[in-house]
C-alpha cells in the first residue's frame, strides 16, 4: 500500500503499469478498451497480417464508422452510394478486417453507431479508472469519467490490437483550477476555450490536465465531455475530471456498465481514485470562471478566442497576422460583426443530446438568416433518436437547418460535408486550421448556442440575447 | 523500419508556428488504406494553387529544396491531429528529420516510430536556423548531435530506447511482444 499522496492520473496510471519505465525502456502500459474507426487502423490490420499476428483482446475493443462516413440520409439508409469512391473502400475495408480479426463493428447501417467518442460513453464502456486509447486525437474526451484517455497514431494501434499494451513515458501533470461559478448563458465550449487562450496551443504538451474545482463538479457529463474533448487543443495528452455521483449517476443506465455486484465493486474502486489531498501536481493554473462570457474564436487554431462581445486583438506577431489574412478579418474588428455563412452543430466536442437541445431551444420560433446553411449532426444514432423523440428535429428543421445521420461531418469534412471557401462557418466543433472545413473555409469556433443564435441573425451573436 | 544512423542535408525551412496536421496532410486525403504515396499531398493547400498547380513561392516549391531531407518548422509543429499520415506524408515526400523549439506530443511519437527523427533545438540555434533556409547540417542520432555549418555541435534529447530502435531500424513491436508473459501475468492479475 502506497502512502504518499497521489493525483488521480498517478492511480490510474499505476494500476496499468505492467513493466515499469527505466533510464533505458519507457513503461509496457496495460490498454482497458480500445476504439477504432475506419481511418487509421487500415495499415494497423496491414501490419499485423504482415507479421501474422492475431488480435491480442477482441473483447476489448470496439470499431464503428464516423470520419468517412456520408450524413445524407439517402446514402446511409436508401440505396445511393456513398459519393467518395475512397471512403466507400475504405468503410468496406473496415468490415473486412473486423471480420478477419473478430472485432465487434457497429456498422454503417447500425443503430448504435456513431462518433468514437461519443458512444464509448453512451454504452458505458468509458468508465472511471480505465486505459482508453483510439487513433485519434479527441480521444481526451472520455477523461470525463476519470478514465486516462488518449489519442494515439497509427503504429501503435497496431501495437494496441497485437499486445493490449503501449510502450509509454509517464507524462507530467497539471491541475487547471476552475475558480468561480460559470455565469447564467456561459457553456462548458466556453469555458474550455478560454482556458486554450489562457494556456496556450501547447501549454499542455507533455502533461495531463486534471479540471478541477466547483465550477467543473457542477458540470453534467455531457459538459465535463465538451471540456476534456479539447484538452488536446491546449496540446495535452489528456484531461481528466474525477469520478463523482454524477458520474455514476450517467453509467448506472448505461448498457455496458457493470450491473448487480460488479457495479458495486465498481462503485467502491472508482470512489478511491479522485486525487488524494496533499497531492501535488507538477504545474497549476487558475482560472476565474466567474467573469466569463461566450467565447468565438477569430484566428486559425483554438487558442485565438475572445469574447463575443469583444473585439479581435489589436495587435499581435507573424502568426496572428497571417491568421487574420486567412480569415479576412481586420485587427480590432468586432466579433459580432463578423458575418456567418455556414452553421454546423455536431461533432465528438458538442454532439450530444444536451448539445442539440441548447441550440435548440436558441432556434425555435426562429429562421435562418437569409442565405445562411446550417447542418445539424448528431453525434449518434442513438443522440439522434433520442433528440427525434422529442422534436428537435422538427424545430431544426422549421428553421431552415438540415438535419443529417450521425459521424464527424463538417468538422474535418472527410466524408464530403464541407464549407465553401472564404465563407464563414460557426462550427461547434474543436479545430478551425486553416481548410479544415474545406479548403479557404474560415471557421468560428464556438457552443450550440453560440452557433445558433448566429445563423438567426447571419452574423456572430451573443446567445444571451435570446435566453428568455 | 530502416536504421538511421546519420542525416547529412540542408535544410527547408518552414518558419510558422504551431503547424497543425491538417496542415501537413489535409484530411480529404486520409481514406487511403496504404501508407504509400502522401508524398504528393504534402502540405497540399499549401504548396498548390486550386488548379493543382505548384506555388513556385513555397518554400518546398522551390529549386533549393529539392532533395533537402532536414524540415526547419516554427514552434510546437505538429499539434493537432494525430494522423500518423503526416510523418508518413513527410517521409514519402523525403523529409527525414524536423527541427524546431517544440514538437507536439502524437506528433513526436508518429515521427519516432516511422524513423522520422525530431530535433528538438534552443531558441537561438532555431532562429539561426530559421534566418539561414539551405543550410547544410548533419544530424549524428547515435551521438544525439546536430552539426552546424561553422563546425559547431549541439546534443539534442533522444530518449535512449528511441535511439536505439532508429540505429537498429527495429520497431517497437517486436519488444513489446517480447514482453508476452508479463503481459499474460498482468492479466491473470487483473481478471483471474
Amino acid at each position: 500500500m502506497s502512502t504518499s499522496p497521489k493525483t488521480m492520473f498517478e492511480k490510474v496510471w499505476d494500476d496499468h503499469v505492467v513493466v515499469p519505465e527505466t533510464v533505458e525502456t519507457p513503461a509496457v502500459l496495460f490498454i482497458d478498451l480500445h476504439l477504432t474507426h475506419e481511418v487509421t487502423t487500415p495499415q494497423a490490420y496491414t501490419e499485423l497480417r504482415k507479421r501474422g499476428l492475431r488480435l491480442r483482446r477482441p473483447d476489448l475493443t470496439l470499431a464503428t464508422m464516423d470520419h468517412s462516413t456520408p450524413t445524407r440520409t439517402e446514402q446511409v439508409f436508401g440505396g445511393v452510394p456513398i459519393a467518395l469512391d475512397s471512403a466507400a473502400k475504405q468503410v468496406q475495408q473496415l468490415e473486412i478486417n473486423a471480420r478477419e480479426f473478430g472485432v465487434e463493428l457497429f456498422n454503417l447501417r447500425d443503430s448504435r453507431r456513431g462518433i468514437v467518442h461519443i458512444i464509448g460513453p453512451e454504452l458505458g464502456i468509458t468508465q472511471p479508472g480505465k486505459t482508453i486509447v483510439c487513433g485519434d486525437s479527441h480521444t481526451s474526451t472520455h477523461g470525463a469519467f476519470g478514465a486516462l484517455a488518449f489519442g494515439i497514431g497509427t503504429t501503435e494501434v497496431g501495437h494496441v490490437l497485437a499486445t493490449q499494451c503501449l510502450l509509454q513515458r509517464k507524462p507530467k501533470t497539471f491541475a487547471i483550477n476552475v475558480v468561480g461559478n460559470l455565469p447564467p448563458g456561459v457553456t462548458a465550449k466556453d469555458l474550455i476555450l478560454a482556458i486554450i487562450g489562457k494556456i496556450g496551443v501547447s501549454g499542455g504538451t507533455g502533461h495531463v490536465l486534471e479540471f478541477r474545482g466547483p465550477a467543473i463538479a457542477a458540470l453534467s457529463m455531457d459538459e465535463r465531455m465538451t471540456v476534456c474533448n479539447m484538452s488536446i487543443e491546449a496540446g495535452a495528452r489528456a484531461g481528466m475530471i474525477a469520478p463523482d455521483g454524477t458520474t455514476f449517476a450517467y453509467l448506472e443506465s448505461a448498457p455496458r456498465a457493470p450491473k448487480g455486484a460488479d457495479w458495486e465493486s465498481a462503485l467502491e474502486r472508482w470512489k478511491k481514485l479522485p486525487t488524494d489531498t496533499g497531492a501535488t501536481f507538477d504545474r497549476s493554473v487558475d482560472i476565474d470562471s466567474a467573469s466569463l462570457v461566450p467565447m468565438v474564436t477569430y484566428g486559425t487554431h483554438p487558442g485565438m478566442v475572445a469574447p463575443v462581445n469583444g473585439h479581435v486583438p489589436s495587435q499581435g506577431d507573424a502568426v496572428f497576422q497571417k491568421a487574420l489574412a486567412y480569415m479576412g478579418l481586420k485587427a480590432g474588428e468586432a466579433i459580432c460583426d463578423v458575418p456567418v455563412n455556414s452553421v454546423f452543430v455536431g461533432s465528438c466536442t458538442n454532439g450530444r443530446l444536451s448539445d442539440l437541445r441548447n441550440a435548440a431551444r436558441v432556434l425555435r420560433g426562429h429562421k435562418l438568416a437569409k442565405g445562411v446553411k446550417m447542418l445539424v449532426v448528431p453525434g449518434s444514432q442513438n443522440v439522434k433518436r433520442a433528440a427525434e423523440a422529442e422534436g428537435l428535429d422538427r424545430i431544426f428543421l422549421d428553421a431552415g437547418a438540415e438535419w443529417r445521420e450521425s459521424g464527424c461531418s463538417m468538422c474535418l469534412g472527410m466524408n464530403g460535408d464541407l464549407v465553401p471557401a472564404g465563407q464563414y462557418s460557426i462550427s461547434t466543433s474543436n479545430r478551425n486550421f486553416e481548410g479544415r472545413q474545406g479548403i479557404g473555409a474560415r471557421t468560428l469556433l464556438a457552443s450550440p448556442e453560440t452557433a445558433a443564435a448566429s445563423a438567426i441573425r447571419g452574423r456572430v451573436t451573443d446567445p444571451r440575447e435570446f435566453s428568455n | 523500419m530502416s536504421a538511421v544512423k546519420q542525416i547529412s542535408s540542408r535544410t527547408v525551412v518552414l518558419p510558422a508556428a504551431n503547424i497543425d496536421t491538417d496542415q501537413i496532410i489535409p484530411a480529404r486525403f486520409l481514406t487511403a488504406t496504404s501508407r504509400a504515396g502522401f508524398g504528393k499531398h504534402l502540405f497540399a493547400d499549401w504548396r498548390y494553387e486550386a488548379d493543382g498547380q505548384p506555388r513556385p513561392d513555397f518554400a518546398l516549391n522551390r529549386p533549393e529544396a529539392n532533395g533537402a531531407q532536414i524540415l526547419v518548422s516554427g514552434r510546437n509543429i505538429g499539434c493537432g491531429s494525430s494522423r500518423e499520415h503526416a510523418a508518413w506524408a513527410l517521409q514519402d515526400f523525403g523529409i527525414h528529420a524536423v527541427i524546431s523549439t517544440e514538437f507536439a506530443d502524437i506528433f513526436r511519437t508518429n515521427c519516432l516510430k516511422n524513423g522520422l527523427v525530431p530535433v528538438l533545438v534552443d531558441e537561438t540555434t532555431h532562429a539561426w536556423l530559421l534566418a539561414h533556409p539551405g543550410a547544410e547540417l548533419t544530424i549524428d542520432v547515435e551521438h544525439t548531435s546536430l552539426l552546424l555549418p561553422d563546425g559547431t555541435t549541439l546534443k539534442f534529447p533522444l530518449e535512449g530506447f528511441a535511439r536505439y530502435c532508429l540505429l537498429n531500424g527495429v520497431d517497437e513491436l517486436g519488444y513489446l511482444l517480447s514482453q508476452d508473459a508479463a503481459i499474460s501475468a498482468y492479466e491473470q492479475q487483473q481478471h483471474g
